[in-house]
């Protein structure tokens, strides 16, 4: 690629000094070196610099780049700035608090994750080696612990939008499962409890856009239907 | 302006894999704790980390600690001081099973222990052959470690504030530190956290140089603030180039692709390691992997129209292994290279990626500098961990997965002597100085009325251009002496920063601002700590310190076998002498010998 110019249309709002939040039209020149859009939108804040996002890997392992990218939720650093069709219309991530242009609040999203206990729960006396599991029991884990609380996945799911403070919403819907498939994981019945509502678990409705946007290509879907598997399970 | 104060029993900088294993030391203890991070916990840097964390746990090899000893003795070519790694490698078994015990997901042997694969430096009986000892969750280890740590944090209750600057080290008449000033980035708001104990554990700074494997945050803030408060800087002219950094994008790709069977080719397909580390080949330590491929590179066998890159080659491994082992490089091969490593080999070239140097410290983790005549006394109420700090275990190369190790290690082991001068009654609460605030609030302030100044993004490109070209993998004399009176030049126009941003509220344009009068640091004593050392000695090679029968490599043990440090003020340098002896008799010391693979 060599020189372009790419035209962004950006949700702004600083509530230091604006009253309301507005879409600011601007366009900027890129370097040929420029190929995601993390790349432009860095470029783009050395022409204005009160354009605020938070960024730090740049290689999608963070999860702090989140934002509403034409429409769909998806990472900066991760998005071909030359496929999205233009002008790239940029927002924050959808449902929650925003803060000042692309960052929003994310205390109520941290709060679910907190709500279902994120760590290993093991009373027994600690071994003085590594506790044994078996490679298929590790693989368990795989498609879970993956995750990086992009958040990309419960600001897209109506049931969090309208129950932000009751449904887990699936990211820690995800991190709940990836406890209860932990071989080496004891609060097995303590988990299910916390869960059993029917706001924090239930609020799913398999709408699927968890699993569209998550850009880490992770199932929070399927892991919501394992744990109502084991809920059911459970109760016969 | 009025600044809120808040009082702790200790408060630590930085919630990467250091400052979380610290603050499990002190949250368990129950000490009043406050961690301020500038992003969320789990977005911090080790995040990033691949390959694996170093311990001789002889899953899979037979292995034991003093051939790890050995081998991050050799790795640091001598400088390393051999009590704190002997320390680090006999901790290392304790600290890994601790980590897989909060829940992290190692992968599995067939008999269920924790899965260990080769890398680079590490081998078995003192260098003869490649041992298994990186402990690896696939190639996302720092991701599965920083939330598993991040996770035993949430069960231990650890007080977090979540996107706090720490500005600058509050020190009294005696030099004793007494915490931090900090911004909140929501609010802008300046605070005093006053504490009995400060740990530092900020991390790297590889954004001094125009292509690096750090995350933009990675601004050396901890080195930067230290500095400026009078603590020396230790070896900082020791920068790690890894190997294999995607071209053009900067992005790493783990060793552990070699230690997974990967191999290194030049234009004509030719293994060239082969030539240069006939035992180790493609694991040899990085330092001399880079310096071959930069070779090979500039004697025209290069890869690519441009002949300005080598090729990394596992199309002969399985794709069931390359899915299995190796899926987060996959996926960033396609992201950043274009390329399947399944179907092609990757592009890749050297790329800055760790700060072996740092802040000093023992092996308690305490800060040391000198005093009196003595080189090693303990700043009171002072302690770093981490890639800030220089322990120093890496010396002037570190070998892969030791850092991950030292975060633990050292982590540990700081929040430890904090436990335990807080409970012997060493650690008391000193009157803060009336000023405490002020070298804070003027550089908050300097940003709000700066005008007719430089741009923070120029500065910063001047910066990095200049540290890449006057110190990167091979240093030249000239270019050195250039550097540093290029490296000064922006460092006056850093004081004049200004940006349009004046906003309170989440005000990136003055964090960049404020970060850069870190790197600005870091990059000064760089520059002036590789000119000064006139010797070639682990990833500082110089064109006139050749390889020659009185200095092998190009090394200089008479005049050069000593650390560096570098005092901000007036830019001075001073010495002092690598600690040869281990920690116990178990030992002897690892003899001064030739480094070769
Ligand atoms: C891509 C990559 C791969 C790597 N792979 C490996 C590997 O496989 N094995 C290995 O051993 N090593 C590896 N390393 C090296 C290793 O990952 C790092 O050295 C290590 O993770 C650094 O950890 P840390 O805790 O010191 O700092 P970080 O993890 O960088 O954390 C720094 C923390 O300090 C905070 N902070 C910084 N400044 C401030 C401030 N002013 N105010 C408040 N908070 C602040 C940040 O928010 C963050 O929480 C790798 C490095 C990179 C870049
Ligand atoms: S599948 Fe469930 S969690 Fe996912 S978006 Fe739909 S309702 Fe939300
Ligand atoms: S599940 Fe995917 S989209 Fe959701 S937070 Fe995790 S990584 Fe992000
Ligand atoms: S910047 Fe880290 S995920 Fe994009």
């Amino acid at each position: 690629m060599s020189k372009r110019t790419v035209q962004f249309k950006i949700y702004r709002y600083d509530p230091d000094k604006d009253a309301q939040p507005y879409m600011q039209d601007i366009s900027v020149e890129l370097e040929a070196s420029d190929k995601k859009l993390l790349d432009a939108i860095v470029r783009l804040k050395t022409k204005d610099d009160s354009l605020s996002f938070r960024r730090s890997c740049r290689e999608g392992v963070c999860g702090s780049d989140a934002m509403n990218i034409n429409g769909k939720n998806g990472l900066a650093c991760l998005t071909d700035i030359d496929k999205l069709a233009q002008p790239i219309t940029l927002r924050p991530l959808p449902g929650l608090p925003v803060i000042r242009d692309l960052i929003v609040d994310m205390t109520q999203f941290f709060k679910q994750y907190h709500s279902i206990k994120p760590y290993l729960v093991n009373n027994d006396p600690a071994p003085e080696r590594e506790r044994l599991q078996t490679p298929e029991d590790r693989e368990e884990l795989n498609g879970l612990y993956e995750c990086i609380l992009c958040a990309c996945c419960s600001t897209s799911c109506p049931s969090f939008w309208w129950n932000p403070d009751k449904f887990v919403g699936p990211a820690g819907l995800l991190a709940a499962y990836r406890f209860l498939a932990d071989t080496r994981d004891q609060a097995t019945n303590e988990r299910l409890d916390n869960l059993e509502d029917p706001y924090r678990l239930f609020r799913c409705h398999t709408i699927m856009n968890c699993v569209d946007v998550c850009p880490k290509s992770l199932n929070p879907t399927r892991a919501i239907g394992k744990i109502k598997d084991m809920m059911v399970r459970r109760a016969v | 302006m009025n600044v809120a104060k808040r009082t702790f029993d200790a408060v630590i900088v930085g919630a990467g894999g250091a400052g979380l294993r610290a603050a499990l030391q002190l949250s368990e203890a129950g000490l009043k704790t406050a961690v301020l991070t500038k992003v969320f916990p789990t977005r911090s840097h080790t995040v990033a980390a691949q390959g694996g964390v170093a311990a001789s746990l002889g899953n899979s090899t037979e292995d034991n600690w003093h051939w790890h000893m050995y081998d991050t003795v050799k790795g640091s070519d001598w400088l390393g001081d051999q009590d704190a790694i002997e320390f680090m490698v006999r901790k290392a078994n304790e600290v890994v099973i601790e980590l897989e015990h909060y829940g992290m997901p190692f992968d599995r042997t067939d008999n269920g222990k924790i899965y260990q694969r080769p890398f680079g430096g590490h081998s078995m009986n003192y260098g003869q052959a490649p041992v298994m000892r990186s402990c690896a969750a696939a190639d996302r280890t720092g991701h599965a470690m920083l939330h598993a740590l991040y996770q035993r944090n949430v069960r231990a209750n650890t007080q977090f504030f979540v996107e706090w600057m720490a500005l600058d080290l509050i020190r009294n008449s005696e030099g004793d530190v007494l915490g931090v000033t900090a911004i909140e980035m929501e609010t802008g708001e300046v605070s005093i956290f006053h504490a009995k104990a400060t740990i530092f554990a900020t991390g790297g700074a590889g954004r001094i140089y125009y292509s690096s494997t750090n995350a933009f945050i990675n601004t050396g803030d901890g080195v930067g603030m230290a500095a400026r408060s009078g603590i020396p800087l230790e070896d900082m002219e020791f920068w790690q180039f890894h190997p294999t950094g995607v071209a053009g994008a900067g992005v790493l790709i783990t060793e552990g692709v070699r230690g997974e069977g990967g191999i290194l080719r030049n234009a004509s397909g030719e293994r060239f390691m082969e030539r240069y580390a006939p035992n180790l080949k493609d694991l040899a330590s990085r330092d001399v992997v880079s310096r071959s491929m930069v070779t090979e590179i500039n004697e025209g066998r290069g890869c690519g129209p441009d002949k300005d890159h080598v090729l990394l080659d596992i199309t002969h491994l399985s794709p069931e292994t390359i899915m299995k082992r190796l899926p987060g490089i996959r996926e960033i091969s396609i992201q950043f290279a274009g390329v399947d490593p399944i179907k092609a080999p990757i592009p890749v070239v050297p790329t800055c990626h760790y700060q072996m140097g740092g802040i000093p410290t023992n092996y308690k983790g305490q800060v040391v500098a000198p005093k009196n005549g003595d080189s090693n006394v303990p700043v009171a109420g002072f302690y770093a961990a981490g890639e800030c700090a220089c322990a120093s275990v890496h010396g002037a190369n570190r070998l892969g997965t030791n850092s991950l190790l030292d975060l633990l290690v050292f982590g540990k082991s700081a929040g430890e002597t904090v436990v335990e001068d807080f409970k012997s009654g060493n650690l008391t609460l000193k009157p803060l100085p009336a000023d405490a605030a002020d070298v804070s609030l003027a550089r908050i302030n300097r940003l709000e009325t700066q005008t007719g100044g430089s741009e923070v993004h120029d500065v910063r490109l001047a910066m990095q251009r200049t540290m890449q070209k006057h110190a990167g993998v091979f240093r030249f004399k000239e270019l050195l002496q250039e550097g540093v009176t290029h490296i000064l030049e922006v460092a006056e126009q850093a004081k004049v920063t200004q940006i349009a941003d004046k906003s309170k509220v989440w005000n990136t344009a003055r964090t960049e601002a404020l970060e850069l009068d870190n790197l600005i640091e870091v990059a000064k004593a760089t520059m002036i700590s590789a000119e000064a050392r006139k010797e070639s000695r682990g990833a500082h090679v110089r064109d006139d310190a050749p390889d020659t029968a009185e200095h092998p490599n190009g090394r200089d043990d008479q005049n050069w076998l000593k650390h560096t440090l570098w005092y901000s003020e007036g830019n001075r340098l001073d010495y002092k002498p690598v600690n040869l002896k281990p920690l116990s008799a178990d030992v002897e010391p690892i003899a001064l010998a030739k480094r070769t693979y």
